[in-house]
Parts: structure tokens; C-alpha cells; sequence
């Protein structure tokens, strides 16, 4: 497969450099210009100091996963340069700080700049060195620089006029320097502009943007990397949007909080990580036995316990699918991309409503933090669904406080009716309870309510969407994948099958209730089943095998807390073969 | 106009003489002499005996986990706020397991009244220490006798500055009845610490027990429960004389009356827009 532009900038420095900042600007300022943009963030649970990178990587197609060769590095630090020097292409490029003057071979074009010194004398302030630089690199790469100009007046708008003032001077100085020393060395990987600008978002702003778009009007969290921008962004639009983030105490109350919220009748929803759900776990089994609909994102890092907490994993799958005491029905989904995490987020909030069930999403650190651009929303396809609720004609058939929370039905699901309604009063308790809500031990109706619970699933399995499929039709060889990993494997696929190979991939966005049926049929004639997992045994491999009998041959798996590359799959598919 | 017979609901399985059927009793006093229906009502409640009250009650009720009414209630509350909000249960759900949500819960100020059934041992579990029980106090938990320092719930609540902090006794149903008519009343968090004797497991702190020691703090002409330190050197009074009534009682604006969100109404009316909500997804075009 021919890409004609797919151009690879490394943003490398400290924490407390502005890494992210200068990272998302710069993105923004080439999506600006029709491009499509993919970033990924590596960065250390630290405050200041240590390394940090932002990896930008733009294409004129879309583009879904990161490459490690990288066209252009801007070294915040010298460090930068010692780290990422091996990655640089042939000719790459390498914008750096005047005061940091590495030994560097002839092979790489190279452009000193003194960011600190300009953002002193231009903008009054060393902290701007990062706007100096991203001025040299648009001009190093010519872009224009009235997009760059653009994207800083909105990026550092609320925080004053002054504020943006010195920042444009920054990016001038940065700009104006490269321009007035360097010209000759210009390269132009951007050709013309493309296509209209599209959505540039990260997986964590996605997810709470369709929450939003779900009428979810009541999120309640603990702050836990990697989700904390979900509650981030949701708590900022919260006055503009009516809605209400509450910061909880622990995670414990803050699923507590949610499925309160549901009770009461609002849309509502919590993010963690690993750790904190294992807090929530107690409520899960609550909201389970209660019928209660709760939408919770599990984003994944690597564990056990605190583990690697800047980074990234796909080791909560088990978890997902099993947390909780007794047994109650629940879907669990693992959005591929920023647009299925808007997407499958609002599927989530109509499933948990009409099956009165927990839903959880499961990300990782890589989808939250990364940012892609993605053609823009469409509201309209966006439908809510509450699921049955009793009208007030209905409820006064049924007589006054005669309504029943847990009536048994064939579905399994019990219609609605919210407190405060007159003539009503809703019932549920976490312990057993009888039709009316209130607490039993009868056996009889212990059996009846088991299994209305767990009749749900019949209806659930029918809501699931089939795996997704891509590559040669008929190859031999199936890879398989889940979540975050989707852009990967399909580029490597692409790559497998322009190298001759014979390969296609399956891959799961709805992975429960699994959808062993539509699974079975897509494999069809296989001859070898390959998983491709961030985890270290292989937990879809499991759950495929258990669901289906199906036996997985190999098994890609990563699990030092580094997201899969396309190279990094086609190096291990090759090896073992 | 509701009466008693309105909240009537089902049987109940506490042990005979038990304080929490005077508690039951008083609860639903009060929601009749408030004149609210029981669909305007939504009780909480934990796990214990304490947390069953609700079900012998008809208005809406979420049983939750030991410990967690509290954030329930604060869910509810913030979802519809137009509702009664009553949070229930025990020492052990309370002040053990849902102590940090207590501590929570004071700090929001949310109007919930939080009814807290204190017989200083759990007895759904059958005969344990409770955070309030008394040092020396052999339970099965404590073959030795307790040596941690009881609980001080008032003393607690005080000095996070709650604005409603109360001690009723189950035997005294009118003075209890009165509290927490006065707790629903109060717009914010109302803590009410219930003595109750547990006639099953403390023999200790009995009817007997109890009724020698307690006072009406109104009959303390100089107490005033609106200066803090005052309530809390009250707080601190047990053993020989025990305090019942409001003993600290304070203003600061409830958490639903600060939210934008909330001020215009409650969050369950809210229709959403869908004009904000396309302009919000314009923002991220690049």
C-alpha cells in the first residue's frame, strides 16, 4: 500500500515542558490544514523532570496507528536527542535548542534553534521556549503560519489576551529564525491542502462527548489515569451543558453515586481504571442485582496493583467479563477509536436502560490519550433509548402503589416508573426481593428472579454487533484483535497482504455478550488463529476458545506497557512462522 | 391528608423489644405530621437491622450494601432533588464500613436526613463490636474486651461543620418524632444519632441503662446549640449524663442550591439540547 504522505514528528522533553500542549497544537495546526492526524502519548507518572513524548503521525489517508520511524524530532532537551536519535529516518529532521548542541551524524538535517534564548527576548518568558519551536518547525516543514497563529489564539484564549500575545510572538521569533537561517534546508512534506477540517480528539474527550450525546446528565468519579479526562472534560461542560459531575470520595461512592442517580431516573455514568474498579466491584454486583443502569469505563493500564500507571494494557478483559459477586447479565464493550468510543458509548447508555443492566467500557491508556482525527459526529445518529418505562395511564390501571419494580416479565425486564411519580413507590434491594422490591427468602421466588435476570441475556445477544473483518476474504490465516488494537492490526494486515502474505483480521468492538455465532461464521475455513493482544497470556484468546471451542495457534501479545505497532506484529508473525 | 395507615407496610422480623420499632414508629410520625405522600419519599438504607426499617414502610426505597447509603442517597438527591431524601442505617453501616462517606457527606451539605440506629453492636451479624461500643465491652469479635476509644459521632460531625447534628432515643418516640421532622425540615445534611438499645446482644447499654443517663439538652437553659463550641463541649458529654436533642445546628446553603445545574431546577426535568449539544461537537473541528 502506497501512502503518499505519512510524515512522523517526535515532540521529546521533560514533564512541565509543555510536551502535550505543544503536541496537541501542533496536531491541531496540520488537521487544520486538511491532514489527518494520529498522537500518541508516552509519558512517566511524574510531575516534572523525566522524559516525555508526543508522537504525531500525519497522512493525507486516514490513519489509525503509530509508526516508530519518525520523519522529525523537536527536542525539547538534550536527552531527547540521545534517546529518539535511533528512530530518525534517513535525512529526518531534527528542530532542537541552540544551548543543546548534540553530536549528531551527517545523515540527519539538523536545526539549532535557541528556543529559550528567543522565548526570553520575544515572549518574556523561558516556559514559551516550546511556542518558539513549534514556529521553527512550521516553518521548517511550511506550513502556513496564520493556521499555527490560529490554533494558539484559541488553545491560550481563556487565559488572557496577554497570554496569546506572548505566544505569537513566540512562534514569530521561532518562525522567523528558522526562516532567516535555514531556508535552503526547507523540506515540504505537506503538499497542498486537503480535504475540510475534521474532528481532532483524543479517547477520553470521545467517550465523554457521547455521554453527553446520551443525555447522560450525572457523572460521579475518583480521578485515575488513564480516565481522568473523561471526568475532565464532562466537569468542564457542566454548567454549560446542565449536567453534574460529582467528585466522589472514593470509587466505591462514586459508583454508588451513579447507580443512585439511575434509580432516580437520570443517565449516569463513572471512569476509572483498573484499580478503582476493583473499588467498584461491590456495586457492579448492586447495579446487577438492583437493575440498575450504569454505564462504567474501565480504562485500562497495566497492573497488578499500582502497576505501570502512565501506561498502557489490555489486561482487564477477564476482569471485565467476570468482576463481581453472584451473577447478573452485563455487556461489555472496547471501542476501537476515538469515533467508536462516541459511538459504542451512546449504544452503552441505551443497552444498559433497555436491559436495566451495568455496561462497561473498556479503553486503555492508549485510545484515552491519544488523539486522531475523525470525520465529525453526527448527532442525529445518536438515538435514545430509555427502554420501557410505565406511563401514567398505565400506572393507574395497575392501582394506587400496586406497581410492581421486579414484575417478572418473559424478557426478563421489568418496566420503569421513577420515584416521585404519584400513586407509585419504587422498590429494590440488594438483598433478594419479591416482585414488589422487598426483601424474601422464599425459594420459589429466589428462582423465578434468577432467572428473569438472567433471561435478559437472550434479548442482549440479539443487540450485539457482529466483529468486524478486513483484509483478504478467503486467506487462511485469521488474526484477531479487540479494542484499541483495531488500527494496528489493520494497517498491518495491509502491510502482511502487500507483502504477498495471505491474511485477514477479525476484530471485536461488542465483545460481550461474545457473539459466537457471527464469529464462527466469519472464520469459516481457517486454517490458524492468530491473537494480537496488549496483555501477557492472551485473554481473548481464552475467552474465544472458552465461547467457541475455536483453538487460537498464536498468540501476539505485548506487555511492557508500550502500545502494538503495525511493525511490531509483522516482526512477530514473522519470526514464528 | 396522609395518616399512619398510609405508610403501613408488611410484617416485620426484629426481635421483640427492639428500639427500632419505637424508631419506625417515630419515622412515620413524622412523615405524617409533614403531610408527605409516600411517593414523595425515598429512603436509603444500608445493611443491618436498620437498614430493613424501610421495608416496613410503604414510600420508595433503594436497599443498598452495608455501608453505602450514603452515596446512594447523594445520587438520588442530585438526580431529583424535588424528593424527600432519608438515608438509614446503623452504627456499623455508618460509622464503620460508610464512615468516609459520612465524612462526605457533612462536607456537600446535601439535604438528606441520615438516620443512624446506634445500639453500640452489630447485631444482624450477631453480637460484634461496633464502632460506638464501649471499651471493655467482651464480644465475640473482642474475647479480651474492647480496647480502641468508641466512636463519637457528634463530636465528629461538629467539627466538620455540619449543619444539623442531633442524638434522639428510640424509648422517647415524640422527642424522636420531633427530631426528625426537624431534620427534614433543616435544608442540608441532617445527622441524627438514634441510642437504641439492642435487646439481643448488648446487655450492657439497656432501656434501663440509658434511661438513667439521658436528658433533654432544652432543659439546659444555658446551652446554645448555634455556638459551636458550646455543641461541640456538649458533644463530648457521655457516661453519667447523656444528651439528647439538637446540639449543633448551623446555616450554610445546601450542595443542590450551589450547583448551576441544579439552581433552575432538578436534573431529571432537564430536557436535553440538541443545538448546545451539535455546537459542542463543533468545537472539536480542528
Amino acid at each position: 500500500m502506497k501512502i503518499d504522505l505519512d510524515f512522523v514528528f517526535l515532540i521529546g522533553g521533560e514533564a512541565g515542558q509543555g510536551i502535550q500542549s505543544t503536541g496537541q497544537i501542533l496536531s491541531a495546526t496540520i488537521a487544520k490544514n486538511g491532514f489527518h492526524v494520529f498522537a500518541d502519548q508516552d509519558f512517566e507518572s511524574r510531575i516534572r523532570g523525566g522524559h516525555n513524548f508526543f508522537r504525531i503521525r500525519t497522512s493525507d489517508k486516514p490513519v489509525q496507528a503509530i509508526s516508530e520511524k519518525l520523519d522529525c524530532i523537536i527536542a525539547l532537551n538534550a536527552e531527547t536527542i540521545t534517546l529518539h536519535k535511533t528512530e530518525l529516518k534517513t535525512n529526518g529532521l531534527l528542530i532542537h535548542d541552540s544551548k543543546s548542541a548534540p553530536k549528531i551524524s551527517e545523515e540527519i538535517n539538523s536545526f539549532a534553534v535557541p528556543f529559550e534564548k528567543l522565548a526570553v527576548e520575544e515572549a518574556g518568558n523561558r516556559i514559551m521556549r516550546n511556542t518558539v519551536a513549534l514556529g521553527a518547525v512550521i516553518a521548517v516543514v511550511q506550513l502556513d503560519l496564520s493556521t499555527l497563529e490560529s490554533v494558539l489564539k484559541t488553545s491560550f484564549g481563556s487565559k488572557g489576551e496577554n497570554v496569546v500575545k506572548n505566544n505569537l510572538s513566540a512562534a514569530h521569533a521561532g518562525y522567523k529564525y528558522a526562516k532567516e537561517n535555514y531556508e535552503k534546508n526547507f523540506v515540504k512534506p505537506f503538499n497542498s491542502k486537503q480535504t475540510e477540517p475534521k474532528m481532532l480528539l483524543s479517547g477520553v474527550e470521545a467517550v465523554a462527548l457521547g455521554a453527553l450525546a446520551s443525555d447522560c446528565k450525572f457523572m460521579s468519579g475518583y480521578p485515575m489515569t488513564p480516565s481522568s479526562g473523561i471526568l475532565h472534560y464532562f466537569a468542564g461542560k457542566s454548567g454549560d451543558m446542565n449536567v453534574v459531575f460529582e467528585h466522589a470520595e472514593d470509587e466505591i461512592a462514586a459508583l454508588n453515586m451513579a447507580i443512585g442517580a439511575s434509580y432516580a431516573g437520570v443517565r449516569a455514568m463513572t471512569a476509572t481504571s483498573g484499580g478503582g474498579f476493583s473499588l467498584m466491584v461491590e456495586a457492579l454486583s448492586l447495579a446487577g442485582m438492583t437493575e440498575t443502569p450504569v454505564v462504567i469505563v474501565l480504562g485500562q493500564r497495566p497492573g497488578p496493583a499500582t502497576g505501570l500507571p502512565t501506561r498502557t494494557e489490555q489486561g482487564e478483559l477477564n476482569f471485565a467479563l467476570h468482576a463481581g459477586h453472584g451473577m447478573f447479565p452485563r455487556a461489555v464493550f472496547a471501542p476501537s477509536n476515538a469515533e467508536e468510543s462516541f459511538y459504542l458509548t451512546a449504544k452503552a447508555f441505551n443497552l444498559a436502560d433497555e436491559y436495566q443492566i451495568p455496561v462497561i467500557i473498556l479503553t486503555d491508556q492508549y485510545l484515552s490519550d491519544s488523539y486522531e482525527t475523525t470525520e465529525e459526529f453526527v448527532l442525529s445518529k445518536v438515538k435514545i433509548k430509555r427502554g420501557e418505562i410505565v406511563s401514567q395511564e398505565e400506572l393507574e390501571k395497575v392501582g394506587k402503589y400496586e406497581y410492581l419494580r421486579h414484575k417478572i416479565t418473559s424478557s426478563g425486564v421489568s418496566p420503569r416508573v421513577f420515584p416521585g411519580t404519584p400513586n407509585a413507590v419504587v422498590v429494590t434491594d440488594s438483598d433478594e426481593h419479591t416482585e414488589e422490591g422487598h426483601i424474601t427468602e422464599s425459594a420459589d421466588v429466589r428462582n423465578k428472579m434468577v432467572e428473569k435476570r438472567l433471561n435478559k441475556l437472550e434479548g442482549l445477544r440479539k443487540e450485539i454487533s457482529p466483529p468486524k473483518t478486513f483484509g483478504l476474504e478467503d486467506a487462511s490465516t485469521v488474526l484477531v484483535s479487540w479494542g484499541s488494537t483495531f488500527g494496528t492490526l489493520k494497517e498491518a494486515v495491509e502491510l502482511l497482504n502487500s507483502q504477498g502474505k495471505n491474511v485477514r483480521m477479525i476484530h471485536f468492538s461488542e465483545i460481550w455478550p461474545f457473539p459466537a455465532k457471527a464469529f464462527i461464521k466469519q472464520v469459516k475455513d481457517f486454517k490458524e488463529l492468530i491473537v494480537v493482544e496488549s496483555n501477557p497470556t492472551g485473554q481473548m484468546a481464552d475467552v474465544i476458545t472458552g465461547e467457541t471451542g475455536l483453538k487460537v495457534g498464536k498468540k501476539v501479545l505485548r506487555f511492557d506497557g508500550r502500545p502494538l505497532t503495525p511493525r511490531y506484529i509483522i516482526d512477530k508473525i514473522s519470526v514464528e512462522a | 391528608m396522609v395518616s399512619l395507615k398510609d405508610f403501613e407496610n408488611g410484617e416485620t422480623a426484629w426481635c421483640p423489644g427492639c428500639g427500632n420499632f419505637q424508631i419506625l414508629q417515630a419515622v412515620k410520625q413524622a412523615l405524617v405530621n409533614l403531610n408527605l405522600e409516600p411517593y414523595q419519599v425515598v429512603f436509603v438504607s444500608g445493611i443491618g437491622q436498620a437498614g430493613k426499617l424501610p421495608h416496613y414502610l410503604k414510600c420508595n426505597l433503594f436497599n443498598g450494601l452495608h455501608g453505602r447509603s450514603l452515596p446512594v442517597a447523594t445520587g438520588v438527591k442530585i438526580a431529583n432533588h424535588e424528593l424527600t431524601v432519608l438515608a438509614v442505617g446503623g452504627d456499623g453501616d455508618g460509622y464503620g464500613e460508610g464512615g468516609n462517606h459520612l465524612i462526605h457527606a457533612i462536607r456537600r451539605n446535601i439535604n438528606i436526613t441520615y438516620i443512624v440506629h446506634n445500639n453500640q453492636i452489630y447485631g444482624l451479624t450477631k453480637g460484634q463490636a461496633s464502632p460506638t461500643s464501649e471499651i471493655g465491652l467482651t464480644t465475640k469479635t473482642t474475647p479480651q474486651g474492647i480496647i480502641l476509644k468508641p466512636f463519637n459521632p457528634i463530636a465528629m460531625a461538629i467539627s466538620l461543620g455540619a449543619t444539623f447534628v442531633a442524638r434522639g432515643y428510640s424509648a422517647k418516640i415524640p422527642h424522636l418524632t420531633g427530631l426528625i421532622e426537624a431534620g427534614i425540615k433543616h435544608e442540608g445534611f441532617a445527622l441524627i444519632d438514634v441510642l437504641q438499645p439492642c435487646v439481643s446482644f448488648n446487655r450492657l447499654n439497656t432501656y434501663q441503662w440509658y434511661n438513667k443517663r439521658v436528658y433533654d439538652v432544652t432543659t439546659d437553659s444555658d446551652f446554645n446549640p448555634e455556638n459551636v463550641s458550646e455543641a461541640f463541649a456538649k458533644s463530648l458529654e457521655w457516661g453519667d449524663r447523656i444528651p439528647l436533642g439538637i446540639i449543633y445546628r448551623s446555616k450554610r446553603s445546601p450542595y443542590e442550591q450551589k450547583l448551576t445545574a441544579l439552581k433552575t431546577g432538578p436534573l431529571i426535568k432537564k430536557e436535553p439540547s440538541i443545538e448546545k449539544m451539535k455546537r459542542t461537537i463543533k468545537e472539536f473541528i480542528a
